[in-house]
């Protein structure tokens, strides 16, 4: 290209004949699966399964592995819906006590009505959603971190959850609710046994299951999945192209609070009654689960099959330390541990991938 | 409505086809600072009009004033021959003018392919299983970027890892793509090397032949003259020079954007200053830096 010849001529556009001959070789197999975010976590968790395996002649038992998914469910279901959060750039620290608060809201306000649980249930959704619209909405229109956000929920919700109750209950626990109307059918969907080749599985297993099919499928398959990447991948550039980012953050927000719904209402029906400062800190385990799935913690990156395997190597971990007859109290050593090498070799992947 | 004697009458070999969008006295003020004023420029398909001008010399508030994102305080803003005001950047894409900024243009996680469909994706299928088209999406992308003369080797990889040029360029496809019929490019140069510059200006190229209407906003006059049309040189938020390429040789533009008799004064302050022989810099004038 010369500087004093006619435009039209210094600069044809390349026809595709003239197309360069591809100068890198297509990817492997190996490395294009080295480029999925969930592909630290699937050697962890075969790592984490060979290992208690070993040490561990109980964990090999089918029993104790429907225990093992039964753990990794309960924190998994909150953890799917939190790691879609971080992957559209938002952290949720109020997650852990809204799971108690759908529990207390439905237990209390069941019993104080005597009605039947399911409007309960019914009642705790609507606060549930409203909780995660809060979030949300706080979010946009204060322009505040998330982290701040929420944590200012987190503390809001917790000292309603400890107030509300001593006020109704005198107690910090609620009344047993389960000579109530409802719920024996509400125990049937919430928090049954199901038995699959003479295994008694809880229903929660599937129900985690199926979150995560249906997670995945909205994330890589649909338009809003394509939303969520965006909003947290680069929320100007998505905003500059059309992408509501607001309304992605806001549904976010409220799709953790369906999850919150969900499974306090699991809890609830599994132990009929709800201590009110249950769920501090639990935040953290999804939040931990989410990453060790290899979510980004800045956003735009992550998924839900990854945050389903986070939450099982949780599960595992959990169940295998008692299994082996260690102290419990070395579960949250081994948690610490299991953060940092996911998150060391989530760095890792990603640099082996981009490598072409 | 102000006139501003420094601009040329437009030459009527460039009234061959009707102007898209035509700037009449534009002005704009902020508060009571005057950021634009008496701004003529007509966009016409097929044609690349340079915006060139020194930093804060009005480039970013003429781009705002196109694309929507400012409004206009003077003069008159024209579409297809009607007066319009635009409130907001969608009704400016409404109206096919597109706007691709520098760094605003893609997600850098996101392969290429949602990158280019990414808030406008096709979808298949009845709700609530309505789904995106996955296919059809590659394909369109694969075809709409070889148009552009871009050629991919894989659509799946993250567009962060496509070097700047490359980047810009799947931008602009994607704006032609989606019925852009005035292009406004901020500044796609800036940021690149001289190889990847060279990419970018292809593309330009590339969608003039199109039949789009380019603004292509630089403060490079070697850039600007490689593909240029129509020059005009912003300064202090005035028109400085509005000229046909015919017109304007690239010494006389780059000694416009340089601010010639600016260099001169510049040179005449360095003289005072211990350590800088001003014997041994060039003639301002006669020896654009090539």
């Amino acid at each position: 290209m010369t500087q004093a010849a006619p435009p039209a001529a210094a600069t044809p556009p390349a026809s595709p004949a003239a197309a360069p001959k591809s100068r890198t070789a297509e990817r492997s197999l190996a490395r294009r699966a080295l480029a999925r975010p969930e592909i630290g976590a699937l050697v962890a968790a075969v790592g984490v399964y060979i290992f208690f395996f070993a040490v561990a002649p109980t964990f090999r038992q089918a029993d104790s592995f429907a225990t093992v998914l039964y753990q990794g469910s309960t924190l998994g279901i909150m953890a799917l819906a939190v790691s879609l959060l971080m992957i559209g750039g938002e952290f949720d620290l109020s997650a852990g006590v809204a799971v108690t608060s759908s529990a207390l809201a439905a237990s209390m306000l069941s019993f104080q009505l005597t009605a039947n649980v399911w409007v309960g249930v019914g009642v705790a959704l609507v606060i549930s959603l409203s909780v995660g619209l809060i979030n949300g909405l706080l979010l946009i229109k204060t322009g505040l971190p998330s982290f701040l956000v929420s944590l200012a929920s987190f503390l809001m919700l917790q000292g309603l959850n400890l107030a509300i109750t001593k006020l109704l209950t005198d107690n910090v626990a609620t009344n047993a609710i389960n000579d109530m109307d409802g719920f024996e059918s509400a125990k049937a969907v919430f928090a049954s046994e199901v038995t699959v080749f003479g295994v008694d599985v809880n229903i929660t297993v599937f129900y985690w299951l199926a979150f995560a099919g249906l997670a995945t499928w909205v994330l890589l398959r649909t338009k809003f999945g394509n939303w969520i990447f965006a909003a947290g991948g680069s929320k100007e550039s998505a905003r500059a192209v059309g992408v509501p980012v607001n309304l992605t953050k806001i549904a976010l927000f409220m799709t953790v609070g369906f999850a919150a719904w969900f499974v306090g209402m699991h809890l609830l029906f599994e132990y009929n009654t709800v201590q009110a400062g249950e769920g501090v800190g639990n935040e953290f385990y999804y939040i931990i689960a989410a990453v060790i799935g290899g979510c980004l913690l800045t956003g735009g990156y992550g998924s839900a099959i990854g945050a389903l395997l986070g939450a099982f190597i949780f599960g595992m971990v959990n169940q295998g330390i008692v299994y082996a007859n260690w102290n419990p109290d070395w579960f949250k050593f081994f948690v610490g541990v299991m953060l940092l090498l996911a998150t060391l070799v989530n760095l890792w992947v990603r640099r082996q991938a981009a490598r072409r | 409505m102000t006139t501003n004697d420094l601009t040329k009458p437009t030459p009527a070999a460039e009234g061959t086809t009707e102007p898209v969008v035509q700037l009449k006295g534009v002005g704009k003020l902020y508060g009571n600072v005057r950021a634009l004023e008496g701004i003529d420029l007509d966009v016409r398909p097929g044609q690349v009009t340079c915006v060139l001008g020194d930093n804060g010399a009005g480039k970013s508030t003429l781009i705002k004033i196109i694309s929507g994102l400012h409004q206009h305080d003077e003069g008159e803003y024209v579409v297809d021959g009607k007066p319009v005001r635009l409130h907001n950047p969608r009704e400016a894409l409404n109206l096919g003018i597109a706007t691709v900024y520098q760094d605003l243009a893609t997600v850098p996680l996101m392969p290429v392919w949602r990158n280019f469909f990414l808030g406008s994706e096709l979808t298949r299928g009845p709700w609530p299983i309505r789904r995106l088209d996955i296919e059809r999406m590659k394909e369109t992308t694969q075809t709409e970027l070889s148009a552009m003369g871009i050629h991919l080797d894989n659509l799946e990889q993250p567009i962060g890892t496509l070097s700047g040029g490359q980047r810009q360029s799947v931008a602009i496809a994607r704006a032609v793509y989606f019925g852009a019929r005035v292009l406004i490019l901020d500044e796609p140069t800036a940021a690149l090397g001289v190889k990847q510059s060279g990419v970018v200006l292809k593309y330009i190229a590339a969608a003039r032949e199109r039949g789009l209407g380019v603004i292509f906003i630089t403060h490079n006059p070697h850039h600007a003259y490689m593909v240029g049309d129509h020059f005009s040189v912003l300064r202090l938020g005035a028109l400085e020079l509005n000229a046909a390429r015919d017109d304007v040789s690239l010494e006389e533009l780059t000694n416009h954007m340089a601010g010639g008799t600016e260099l001169a004064a510049l040179k005449h302050e360095l003289a005072q200053v211990r350590g800088v022989d001003v014997e041994e810099l060039p003639e301002v004038v006669n020896s654009p830096s090539t």
